[in-house]
């Protein structure tokens, strides 16, 4: 089921002569509206009129996370505010989260593209959606409802959280699609089975879009499994719109177009930044060409993954990227949250005491991840009192939620029991199979 | 009039207290009295041993933390109502004991309980001035 025929079928040829006129335009306005682009493309000399091929892309500089961090909250808008109707925000960073912004126009084109992405899936109008990513600064409860509204499904607009009510309104409402993260999803069909409710048969689900954070292959199959449901990967990143940069269709499951007449993908090399063939892993990085309130040129995902240009059997000419495999960067996603070690490390270094001897483990306990932070105590830490080693550890633990967002365990243990190392140490022990 | 008190933090896994025992062992060290505040992920071992100083340099030796508190030895009537009576003194002036935990000694009628008090000294201060018997530091390593 294709949303948007005339251009999710464009031939090759078309849909690149589209990209080069778009690409030209954004480069065009970026340079003229925002000091940032205009400083960064001086320092490489290159000028806007340099583009003239879709290679030339090649010729402009990255664009990374810290980048918009350092540009808090709006110094990468290309618009007024005045024209800016919404804002987001990411997940899970320290002090300063990622914030984009959208024009009327951006969120109409966000609305198409998950249009498509629903469309990718086989939703449609008369489907009944249970929305189950959060509403909020996250992107991708709004997201995915403006999208299925587009397509004139009925949305259940639930969000996050609140489970046994979930359940009950999915077996009340009786939805007949499901949009959550992959593990979430698996955490609900264990939350129905206590409740004595079959997710297979009780339920009306036929199809449901997961997104987020990374999932495997085999944990598709443990979803469509617990849920009788086929199990459609979505991949998006706030900085480039949200949900809504590529899907995986329901007659292939192989691969995730890219709505390419939006996003141009290139797959680099992480380390030298050079631009690697189809075929090739790599990290991967979007130029977005028809935004208009927060554009990005060359911005790096971190994400490692690669292209196949070979036509799909849904008949979309667009380009497919795989599952991805990995980050080209320490950050992990726990729960659906962004945390990088270093917000960890900060929050333990600010505690008077605690030496630089912690280890990050991270696991998954059923169908939700965990993440337990081990410390090791010292005599400037020790305290005879049990109250007190406890309640250092229940400091340490509200101080990481409150700056990732997300809870983690802490765990005394002896000293010199954590391995140390000659160069980088090994701070994280990710135990999940993804 | 206070005796030291010797606590070891442990985790909670298997082999960490035998490991402790065997040190001290090693070292000529008597364990006099001990007890185990335990939680779900680690243990605090507390003892009291006939040479505290040898104690803490062999257990920091194998890399164990360790830290020392004073805590006080009181002979209580080996008989019911013992304990209740020096209880009673302490909640009359509303002296707070943090812990406690007892032992015998062969060369004594009398049990002895050892005091963890926030306020050491007013708690010595009242015990004494009621006839409670406080045994010096020195007494208990040795006895």
């Amino acid at each position: 089921m294709i949303w948007n025929d005339d251009f999710e079928t464009l031939p090759r040829e078309a849909l690149e002569a589209l990209q080069l006129k778009r690409l030209q335009a954004t480069v065009q306005r970026v340079y003229a509206t925002v000091p940032f682009y205009k400083e960064k493309f001086d320092e490489k000399g290159v000028k806007p009129s340099d583009v003239k091929s879709l290679k030339d892309l090649q010729l402009l500089p990255f664009t990374v996370k810290n980048d918009l961090r350092d540009n808090y909250p709006f110094g990468l808008f290309s618009v007024p505010m005045e024209q800016v109707v919404r804002v987001h925000a990411s997940s899970g960073t320290t002090g300063k989260p990622i914030v984009v912004g959208y024009t009327k126009r951006d969120i109409g084109t966000w609305s198409e593209l998950m249009a498509r992405t629903l469309s990718c899936a086989g939703i449609h109008k008369g489907d009944v959606v249970h929305n189950a990513y959060g509403y909020g600064l996250f992107t991708g409860g709004l997201g995915v409802h403006y999208g299925a509204e587009k397509i004139g499904a009925s949305v259940i607009p639930i969000s996050g959280g609140n489970t046994k009510r979930q359940i009950t309104i999915m077996k009340d409402f009786g939805p007949t699609a499901m949009t959550c993260t992959p593990s979430y999803s698996l955490f609900l069909a264990e939350v129905a089975r206590d409740m004595g409710i079959d997710p297979v048969n009780d339920f009306k689900i036929r199809v449901g879009c997961f997104g987020a954070e990374p999932w495997s292959a085999e944990m598709r199959d443990q979803i469509e499994k617990n849920f009788g449901v086929d199990a459609i990967d979505i991949y998006g990143l706030t900085e480039v719109i949200g949900p809504g940069v590529s899907s995986a269709c329901l007659e292939a499951k192989q691969g995730l177009h890219i709505f390419e007449d939006h996003f141009i993908p290139e797959i680099i090399d992480p380390e030298t930044g050079e631009a690697l063939p189809y075929g090739e892993k790599g990290e991967l990085v979007f130029t977005t060409i028809t935004k208009e309130a927060f554009p990005v040129v060359r911005y790096r995902t971190r994400d490692i993954t690669c292209l196949n240009p070979e036509p799909c059997v849904c008949g979309r000419t667009s380009v497919r990227m795989e599952r991805i495999t990995g980050r080209s960067d320490d950050m992990l996603i726990i729960r659906g949250v962004n945390v990088f070690p270093s917000q960890i490390e900060s929050v333990l270094m600010g505690i008077e005491g605690i030496e630089p001897h912690y280890q990050l483990l991270v696991d998954r306990q059923g169908t939700l991840d965990t993440l337990e932070v081990q410390v090791e105590v010292n005599e400037k830490i020790f305290s005879d009192e049990v109250k007190n080693l406890e309640r250092l550890e229940k400091r340490v633990e509200k101080e990481i939620k409150e700056t990732i967002g997300t809870t983690a365990k802490c765990k005394l243990v002896e000293p010199k029991t954590i391995q140390r190392s000659e160069g980088k140490a090994q701070r994280v022990i990710d135990k999940r199979n993804i | 009039m206070k005796v030291e008190q010797i606590s070891v933090f442990l985790e909670n896994k298997s082999g960490r207290m035998s490991e402790v025992a065997r040190v001290l062992g090693e070292a000529g060290v008597n364990i006099r009295a001990l007890c185990v505040a335990e939680t779900s992920d680690f243990g605090i071992l507390r003892i009291i041993v006939n040479d505290h100083e040898k104690a803490v340099k062999v257990l920091k030796e194998r890399d164990f933390t360790v830290s020392k508190t004073e805590v006080v030895a009181v002979e209580v009537p080996d008989e019911p109502g013992g304990l209740a009576q020096i209880l009673g003194h302490l909640d009359n002036e509303d002296i707070n004991v943090e812990y406690m935990y007892a032992f015998f000694e062969r060369s004594c009628d009398n049990a002895i309980i050892l005091f963890r008090f926030d306020e050491i000294d007013k708690a010595v201060r009242i015990l004494s001035s009621q006839g409670i018997t406080i045994l010096d530091g020195s007494k208990v390593y040795t006895m």
